[in-house]
């Protein structure tokens, strides 16, 4: 996984070489892309248009089986405030190792290819499937970190696919705060650090709105579809059976929370080491003062005042960069555990008066 | 001794000229013996009914199924074609089973066409077919697609092309200029015709084309459909209860539908047809009769877990939020 992101932050940087002039668009609509070093407005939405969905959705179908996560490149422009995806392709998968160098390639060549057929080759960002909304991880961060490093506006689409099977297409775009950013770049997690940017889990991602839209031709497709489908509305939302998915999903908090206490454990000893330490130090600067006024009454001379901080080393801080992970990681669990038994709520009411109606 | 129209085309002889144009008029005339001689494809073209796949679907044994993916695909090529062109081409591909072909995906080559030639990027072609094969390597080269309505002799050339690719490849069209007021997509695939020999041709025999999806594929087209009634085609993702409720009032107006058919059979407004009505006793039969106090205590349970999930994910929140500003201090 670390490889890849190395690969993914090198190919952003020969992208910004290759990527140069306007492009056309059709006889439409003509856009010119925004210039990829423009400190814009924030983004306010995103739009992916409904080719990008399909193709992620149909990329995790065939490849993804087996949680194992599916990761490709998104491309579109930026307008005004808003980010349009306008196109999507996908990375293969890490089978051998020696295929890594193919990475940098294959992007080159899919990214040249696809300028040949006038589709916008701006990098806007990257997708990646989920499993049970467990993506809060220091590879994401790291990937996403040198995206935006790159290019100001990207976003990480999550798709989660166990989620959409069970009746609504789930899919999220975050970016990074700017404070995790200024973080990110010092490559500072020391407590202190932290404290200064006041930075809690909660404000570690932002998350962007997402609308999709539509060309026309795409709705007179749509229609087309609708007419022609033989395959009728299965309406996967009613589904009353939960306790699976509850389950798997509480079983990863559980993980998650282990590790979160272990976490802690690390922290307290850390303080209580630097506790213990500053008690030795006062001690030891007590014992020297009281000797020296020995010494004096004595009418010898006073010891030399040694180095305290090279006596006493310092424990190390423990980086406070999983912890923030973790903590972050649990929160969205456990929205996604809110929002699901909210829902199941619902459904177990109806049901009720389904019941109701009928006794 | 195939008169193949590459060299037709190529060779300025004026006797090949005249055995381009013969070729030309020998295809639209079998063309047109070909609709006479199936009516239920004459129909469609006359009635421009919607009834394609479930009149064909029975009368053509081999048929076609294409994922949305693939016309999303091609319409948003198709709306970023070079000035001038008229159409857009590419490759299909996807996975061969039996009798049946599944399209699972597509890319666009760039090809320029005027009067008398036309010229394919096939190295590009090539290099996007390589890309592809690594990200998913089962999909192989089924067939090629153009937008517009008709097939010209063009398309023989290409077919061709990619016959040397693929056997028995598949040509899709999909007439995106709307000429008869609707999007038709049809699937064709190549025979051989004429009398070997002497002048021979190639006659596109039309197949049917059905779209399937995956689970997760039609949840996602789902929502995409609803984008289609708002003015400004956009729709924003929705979560939590409001989902449910968006759920329920759709099946809702479906319960409202099927009442307003069951009061007009009872006055008498429409004929009663068994087979709804079997429907309908399925339907009312699947609402299972379970004790009240069974029901009670099931419902109970699953709300007291389902509460007890809340609660817990709640205070896990505050614990880490706690844990948080504790660190911080």
């Amino acid at each position: 996984m670390s490889d890849s992101i190395f690969f993914i932050s090198l190919s952003i940087d020969l992208s910004v070489l290759l990527n140069h002039g306007p492009s056309a668009i059709g006889p439409s609509r003509f856009m010119r892309s925004k210039g990829l070093a423009g400190q814009g407005p924030p983004i306010m939405y995103l739009i992916p248009i409904t080719f990008v969905v399909l193709k992620i959705i149909k990329h995790y179908q065939e490849e993804g089986q087996g949680s194992e996560v599916v990761q490709g490149v998104l491309l579109g422009l930026v307008v005004e405030d808003r980010l349009e995806i306008t196109n999507c392709f996908p990375f293969p998968q890490h089978t051998e190792d020696d295929a890594d160098f193919d990475e940098v390639q294959y992007q080159m060549e899919m990214m040249r290819s696809l300028r040949h057929v006038n589709i916008d080759h701006l990098h806007v960002g990257w997708y990646q499937s989920t499993f049970y909304g467990s993506f809060v991880s220091r590879a994401l961060l790291d990937s996403q970190f040198s995206y935006q490093h790159a290019i100001e506006e990207s976003v990480v689409l999550i798709y989660d696919p166990i989620k959409t099977a069970q009746g609504s297409l789930s899919l999220k775009a975050y970016r990074l705060t700017p404070e995790l950013m200024e973080i990110c770049k010092e490559k500072d997690f020391t407590p202190e650090a932290l404290k200064k940017a006041n930075i809690g889990f909660e404000h570690m991602f932002e998350e962007v709105p997402i609308v999709i839209k539509n060309s026309h031709l795409i709705s007179v497709l749509m229609w087309e579809l609708e007419d022609k489908s033989t395959v009728a509305d299965k309406h996967e939302l009613l589904n009353l059976s939960s306790s699976n998915h509850l389950e798997k999903s509480l079983q990863l908090l559980m993980d998650r929370v282990d590790d979160m206490s272990q976490d802690i454990v690390k922290y307290n000893t850390y303080s209580r080491n630097l506790s213990k330490q500053q008690q030795q130090k006062h001690q030891y600067v007590q014992r020297r003062q009281q000797e020296n006024a020995q010494r004096q009454t004595r009418g010898e001379a006073a010891l030399a005042e040694e180095d305290i901080t090279k006596l006493f080393k310092p424990p190390q801080p423990p980086p406070r960069m999983d912890t923030l992970l973790i903590a972050g990681q649990i929160n969205n669990y456990c929205q996604n555990v809110k929002e699901f038994t909210s829902q199941n709520l619902g459904k177990l009411f109806m049901a009720e008066a389904l019941q109701g109606h009928n006794s | 001794a195939q008169v193949g129209l590459g060299d037709a085309v190529t060779d300025p002889a004026p006797r090949n000229i005249t055995a381009v144009t013969f070729m030309g008029v020998y295809l639209h005339f079998v063309s047109i013996i070909f609709f006479h001689s199936l009516i239920s494809y004459l129909l469609l073209t006359i009635c421009n009914s919607n009834v394609y796949a479930y009149t064909c679907m029975s009368v053509y044994g081999p048929a076609v199924k294409i994922h949305p993916v693939v016309l999303a695909s091609i319409g948003d090529s198709y709306e970023r074609r070079n000035e001038g062109a008229s159409r857009v081409i590419g490759t299909l591909l996807g996975t061969i089973e039996k009798h049946s072909v599944e399209v699972t995906n597509c890319f666009s080559v760039p090809h320029n066409e005027s009067e008398d030639e036309v010229a394919v990027d096939m190295e590009f072609a090539k290099n996007m077919y390589e890309l592809h094969k690594r990200v998913s390597p089962s999909e192989v080269i089924i067939g090629w697609y153009a937008t517009g309505f008709d097939i010209t002799e063009h398309s023989v050339l290409i077919h061709e092309y990619y016959s040397r690719e693929a056997t028995n490849p598949i040509h899709l069209t999909v007439d995106t200029a709307l000429q008869s007021g609707k999007m038709n997509i049809r699937a064709y695939v190549s025979a051989q015709m004429g009398v070997p020999g002497k002048t021979v041709g190639v006659m596109f025999t039309p197949l049917s084309v059905k779209y399937i999806y995956y689970d997760t594929e039609r949840i996602g087209v789902d929502l995409l459909q609803r984008t289609r009634v708002t003015p400004s085609r956009t729709k924003g993702l929705t979560s939590d209860l409001s989902q449910v409720g968006g759920s329920a009032s759709r099946v809702q107006d479906m319960l409202a539908t099927v009442l307003t058919y069951i009061e007009d059979v009872l006055s008498g407004k429409a004929t009663a047809d068994n087979s709804v009505g079997r429907f309908l006793m399925d339907l009312i039969n699947k609402v299972p009769t379970i004790s009240a106090e069974d029901f009670e205590t099931m419902l109970n349970s699953n709300i007291n877990d389902l509460l007890m999930v809340t609660y817990l994910s709640n205070l896990t929140q505050a614990q880490i939020a706690l844990n948080e500003k504790l660190v911080l201090l």
